[in-house]
C-alpha cells in the first residue's frame, strides 16, 4: 500500500515541479527566473528522496539530496550577489 | 503501531504535496515579485518540510530518518534566506 502511495506522490510532486518551468520561461525579469529554478530545486530535493526509497537504496540518495540542497542554495546567493552588483554598475 | 505510523506518513506527505502544488500555482498566478518570493519562500518551505518530515515518520528511527531531520534543518534555514537575497538583489 505504501509504495503505491509514494508511486503516486513522486507523480504529483513532478507536476507541481513542472509548473514554475512557465514562470523560468516566460519571466518578465532576470530574478523571477533565478526565483522559480530555486523553486524547482527545492522541490527536487524530494523527489531525490522518493527516487531513493523506490530504488531502495535511500542512504546514497539522501546525501545527493543533501549536497543538491546546499547547491541550490549557492546557486541562489551567488547570482543574487552578481545581479545586485551589476546593477549598481549599471546606475553609476 | 504500524498503522498509526502509516497514516501520519500519508497525512503528512500529502499536505506537503497540497502545499508544494499550491506554491507552483502561486509562483506563476502573482502579479509581482515580490509577491512570487512570498510564495516560494513561506509557502515552498512549509511543503518541503511537511514531505521530509512524512518521510522521516515512514522510516522510523534510523539514520536515514536523522540524514533527513539534517536535510530539514538546512531547508528551514537556507530557503527564506535565499529568498531574502534574490528579493533584496531585486530592490
Amino acid at each position: 500500500m505504501m509504495d503505491a502511495f509514494f508511486w503516486g506522490a513522486s507523480v504529483f510532486t513532478a507536476f507541481s515541479i513542472l509548473i514554475p518551468f512557465y514562470r523560468s520561461y516566460k519571466g518578465p525579469s532576470v530574478f523571477d527566473r533565478v526565483l522559480s529554478i530555486a523553486a524547482i530545486g527545492g522541490k527536487t530535493i524530494a523527489l531525490i528522496c522518493l527516487t531513493g526509497l523506490y530504488f531502495d537504496r535511500l542512504s546514497m540518495f539522501l546525501d545527493i539530496a543533501l549536497t543538491y540542497a546546499i547547491l541550490n542554495f549557492i546557486m541562489a546567493i551567488v547570482l543574487a550577489k552578481y545581479m545586485e552588483r551589476l546593477s549598481e554598475e549599471e546606475t553609476k | 503501531m504500524t498503522y498509526l505510523q502509516d497514516g501520519l506518513s500519508i497525512f503528512f506527505v500529502s499536505a506537503g504535496i497540497f502545499f508544494m502544488v499550491v506554491g507552483s500555482i502561486g509562483i506563476i498566478k502573482f502579479p509581482d515579485f515580490y509577491s512570487r518570493t512570498h510564495a516560494t519562500s513561506k509557502v515552498d518551505t512549509l511543503g518541503i518540510v511537511l514531505f521530509l518530515g512524512g518521510l522521516s515518520i515512514h522510516l522510523g528511527i534510523s539514520q536515514n530518518s536523522a540524514k533527513l531531520m539534517m536535510a530539514i534543518m538546512f531547508i528551514i534555514i537556507a530557503n527564506p534566506v535565499a529568498s531574502h537575497a534574490l528579493a533584496r538583489a531585486a530592490y
